[in-house]
């Protein structure tokens, strides 16, 4: 198994137990909480309208709005985790396909691990910390998964070698 | 759980020998594409029968806890609000159930793939695979179950049986994965530098190089359109939600209704735009990632060339038409919508002309194996 083959296949397989573990911990400690919540926030964000009492009103429409914003993120971050190890792993097992030198191959890999890593880290991160940190984390994340996959279509895309050149 | 000998054969045996009868390989790939299928369908009966007539009676039930604003009814507002949360769990745990089947089915293509690289023997791979697949059933089972079955008889205050069944699903299916994980990471310790001449890599078939080249280019039109949602569009949609929530609660206190309905129809096209454009990233890049996994089966189809080659373009052609035509929703509603389904039917009927390639080549393999 080469190197690159060995990152995409070892990294996707170890994203994908985290990805689950993260969810199945979020749905059995958090998320049935969280919705409980939310659902409250929001009734008692129109109860406090219906009772004239604006101010107490907006404030649960603000709770609700930032609870919303981190549970979105969660669940994206569950979502993107596993779907992004899933692409790893394909592109792992069929990186023979890629018809580029190992070189290339070896760094196509790192950019779609690093980056499959990197993005929803800065997605959750968002739910944790304000400012730029997050967002560029999550940014560089998703340049770095865009760049791997444009460059593995080019190399999917290209005629392929001759039969028993090495890859 | 001893490590399986490395024996040096022909691409033709190795295939034979992976796909034997109740192997973990042809488990997987039959669980996987059964998964992919049943999801499929699932999510095109919820499209046609549940998602927008829940979406409109959402609709109605807001503007009722809009009037009951106005009127001063705490009490009709928490009971519409309760009901709404029961139309949200009735979509939510529809759209989950259908998301799990098929994610699940997907990772029971990918760990066929990657079966001869999982150092157990036969016995325990096949365990792993039937652990994997008793939990990839499972957990959508339950989740579908949690909007019927609530909290009756549940020990806890916010999980009911239902979920307690999912997250158990969940359970096992994290397990077999990380079993096959410690199988990957065992085979990668012995085998440094090893070429493989496993059968699903070798294939080099039309069809598995079109799938290969057509899905990876789906995937990376889904991932810039993601970008372009996250960094142009979601903070948008985000603020304009929690605009229009305050709009509705002031105006329908100040006894203005028609601003208050006005709001409430904004609302749900708004949560219309969203899921629109959330369900065309991600289904693109599903079903770019479904045609790279039908391109590692190939080998297993067992159709005329020609066969596999419309299964193929059908497959591609519905790949493309359903997440477009869900954008195009947004513009031409039911008609964009009505074609969206068309897309879906399309890739579930590949899948099936597929799948039934692949149950005869199992056949002719065990026909192979029985005869004298």
């Amino acid at each position: 198994m080469s190197a690159a083959r060995k990152l995409l296949i070892l990294s996707g397989i170890a994203l994908a137990v985290w990805g689950m573990g993260w969810g199945l911990a979020y749905a059995v400690f958090f998320e049935h909480q969280v919705l409980d919540a939310m659902g409250g926030q929001i009734t008692t964000g129109f109860v406090g309208a219906a009772q004239r009492n604006l101010p107490a009103a907006h404030a649960a429409l603000a709770t609700y709005a930032h609870s919303e914003f981190n549970y979105v993120r969660q669940v994206d971050v569950h979502s993107h985790w596993i779907g992004l190890a899933m692409v790893l792993i394909v592109l792992g097992i069929v990186l023979d396909r890629v018809n580029l030198d190992a070189r290339l191959r070896w760094w196509l890999a790192l950019m779609l691990a690093v980056g499959s890593a990197v993005f929803p880290l800065g997605v959750t991160l968002q739910t944790l910390m304000a400012g730029p940190l997050p967002l560029a984390l999550a940014a560089v994340g998703a340049g770095l998964v865009i760049a791997g996959m444009a460059v593995a279509a080019w190399g999917f895309a290209r005629a392929p070698r001759p039969a028993g050149e090495a890859y | 759980m001893a490590e399986s000998p490395t024996i040096p054969m022909s691409g033709a045996a190795t295939a034979t020998l992976a796909f034997a009868p109740l192997s973990a390989t042809r488990m997987l790939v039959i669980g996987g594409i059964a998964l992919i299928v049943a999801g499929l369908v699932f999510g095109d009966i919820f499209a046609v029968f549940v998602l927008h007539q829940n979406a409109n009676r959402i609709g109605e039930r807001l503007l009722a806890a809009t009037q009951a604003v106005a009127a001063g009814n705490s009490g009709a507002v928490t009971a519409e609000f309760a009901a709404i949360g029961d139309f949200l769990e009735n979509r939510g745990t529809k759209v989950d159930t259908h998301v799990h089947v098929i994610d699940f089915g997907y990772l029971a293509l990918l760990l066929a793939g990657v079966q001869p690289y999982i150092a157990f023997d036969e016995r325990s791979k096949r365990r792993l695979a039937a652990l994997f697949l008793t939990g990839a059933v499972m957990l959508p089972v339950g989740v579908f179950s949690i909007h019927y079955v609530g909290l009756k008889y549940s020990p806890l205050q916010s999980i009911g049986w239902a979920s307690i069944f999912a997250d158990f699903g969940g359970l096992l299916v994290l397990v077999a994965a990380a079993g096959m994980a410690a199988g990957l990471v065992r085979y990668a310790r012995a085998h440094q530098a090893a070429a493989t001449d496993y059968p699903l890599l070798a294939g080099q078939s039309w069809s598995g190089r079109v799938l290969l080249t057509g899905g990876s280019l789906l995937i990376l039109a889904g991932f810039i359109y993601g970008a372009w949602h996250s960094a142009c569009d979601l903070y948008r949609l985000e603020a304009r939600e929690s605009s229009l929530l305050i709009t509705m609660a002031d105006s329908a206190a100040a006894n203005h209704l028609g601003l208050a309905s006005a709001a409430v129809g904004d609302y749900g096209l708004l949560q219309s735009e969203r899921a629109v454009k959330i369900a065309a990233h991600s289904h693109i890049i599903e079903f770019g990632l479904l045609a790279m996994l039908l391109a590692l089966v190939q080998p297993y189809v067992y159709l005329s060339e020609r066969w596999r080659r419309r299964w193929t373009v059908v497959l591609l052609a519905g790949s493309v038409i359903l997440p477009v035509c869900v954008l195009l929703e947004l513009r031409f509603g039911l008609v964009a919508g009505g074609m969206a389904d068309f897309g879906g039917l399309l890739v579930a009927i590949a899948l099936l002309g597929m799948l039934a390639g692949v149950l005869r080549h199992t056949g002719r393999l065990d026909a192979q194996g029985a005869a004298p």
